[in-house]
């Protein structure tokens, strides 16, 4: 039995899921990663992926977040989502929506041509197909 | 003197006022329901970036090269008041004490010769400040369609803003809205955006959370600043719409109690005048039989 942490994750909207986890996968901005209880502290961005955890009571959950980051301090994580959703809510149409909006995103900074911007949303864009195509073979 | 007739059509046009201000205070009370609830559930994330924003800060500190919407332009020549109110009236003085506090603020500013620009959200606040402020208003933001506020409106405002300070446009921004504190008490404040004024880590607190960041703290911050800017307009639409509600149930209440006092008072002179009319009837009569 690994030791449990206090576990948050909140959006804008409202506090999405608050219990101990044993395990934490977020996707952070240099990769995926898996926290375990005692994690050293550590502040970093997310990239639009799937948080998920293991509960201390057995059950999984599992949200698709976009923007945001985690805040992980040795006895708590918090997760800060811009858009969070659950994996069983999050339908076709819901993604085809964040999509869209990337795609929207991608497009304006291509006319901005500031390049820093373009190189972000583009590595969005193809995070987005990727996690679509994994979505849809799960 | 008003006739029996008139007392009556007076007496059914009170009734029926009565029935709609009591209607609409039961819709507030419904509403205002549900506007708490957003309020409390958008809380613990605000509450978390703050406490973040303060860590971070105060990592990166004062150091060369700390972002300007972090640091400000250096300048506070002009300001820019974003004016949060109602879409809608009736509901006692809440657009108006929020109004009066934006004005208040405006008129010192110019008074110190500062440049001032407005940006008002919600219709009723531009009305109240269209007069004085005229030249100086933005258009104002439109939330009429808007049933719930949701946090992509409140991201459409910050981007707004945001796109006005990478073009210079203003040094300090200001966010003008209503604090929801209880039903009968709404407290109309002003809070600085743009730097933004944070709580102090408290000593211990900083010492103890020494943070690794990934991929930095710059980086972070440069990602978390805007996104701060959307998250205190997020809450401040959301106060708004809890003390919009709130101060209309407590108008109407009141408005509803006046018109059932209205209506005893002109019951009352009905009355005795409708008695009155007997009275002289029956002397009428009484008399001409005498006279017989």
């Amino acid at each position: 039995m690994a030791n449990a942490f206090k576990f948050e994750l909140v959006s804008p909207e409202s506090l999405l899921l608050s219990g101990d986890a044993e395990i934490v996968t977020v996707p952070g901005a240099e990769g995926d990663m898996g926290i375990l209880a005692n994690h050293a502290p550590l502040m970093t961005s997310l990239r639009p992926g799937m948080v998920s955890a293991k509960l201390a009571d057995g059950s999984e959950e599992a949200y698709f977040v976009r923007g945001g980051f985690a805040d992980i301090a040795g006895e708590s994580v918090t997760v800060l989502a811009e858009f969070a959703v659950a994996k069983k809510d999050l339908t076709k149409e819901v993604f085809a929506e964040q999509l869209r909006l990337a795609k929207e995103d991608a497009e304006r900074h291509e006319a901005s041509g500031d390049d820093e911007k373009i190189t972000s949303s583009r590595a969005y864009l193809d995070q987005l197909t990727h996690l679509e195509s994994t979505l849809t073979t799960a | 003197m008003a006739s029996l007739k008139d007392l009556r059509n007076r007496i059914a046009s009170v009734k029926a006022t009565q029935k709609i201000t009591k209607a609409m205070q039961m819709v507030a009370a419904a509403k205002l329901r549900r506007a708490q609830s957003a309020a409390e559930a958008a809380r613990p994330y605000s509450q978390r970036m703050d406490a973040v924003m303060a860590n971070i800060a105060a990592a990166v500190g004062d150091a060369e090269g700390a972002p300007r919407l972090l640091a400000g332009t250096g300048s506070d020549q002009t300001h820019l008041l974003i004016v949060a109110t109602a879409e809608r009236g009736l509901c006692g003085g809440f657009n108006s004490s929020i109004a009066r506090l934006a004005r208040d603020h405006a008129r010192d500013l110019i008074a110190s010769g500062k440049t001032v620009k407005i940006l008002p959200v919600g219709k009723k606040g531009a009305d109240v400040l269209k007069s004085e402020f005229g030249d100086i208003m933005m258009p104002s933001v439109d939330l009429r369609e808007v049933k719930h506020v949701g946090y992509s409106n409140a991201n459409d405002i910050a981007q707004q803003v945001l796109g006005m300070f990478d073009g210079n446009e203003f040094d300090v921004a200001t966010l003008f809205y209503s604090e929801f504190q209880s039903v009968i008490s709404q407290i109309p404040q002003a809070q600085q955006i743009i730097p933004p004024q944070l709580n102090e880590v408290e000593e211990a607190d900083s010492a103890s959370t020494l943070y690794d960041y990934e991929p930095d703290e710059n980086e972070i911050l440069t990602d978390l600043l805007p996104r701060n800017v959307a998250v205190q307009i997020f809450r401040a639409l959301l106060e708004n719409a809890a003390s919009e509600q709130g101060a209309r149930m407590s108008a109407m209440d009141n408005a509803t109690r006046n018109a059932g006092e209205m209506i005893d008072k002109l019951t009352l002179t009905y009355n005795r005048q409708r008695q009155a009319q007997i009275t002289k009837e029956l002397i009428e009569i009484i008399s001409g039989a005498e006279a017989l």
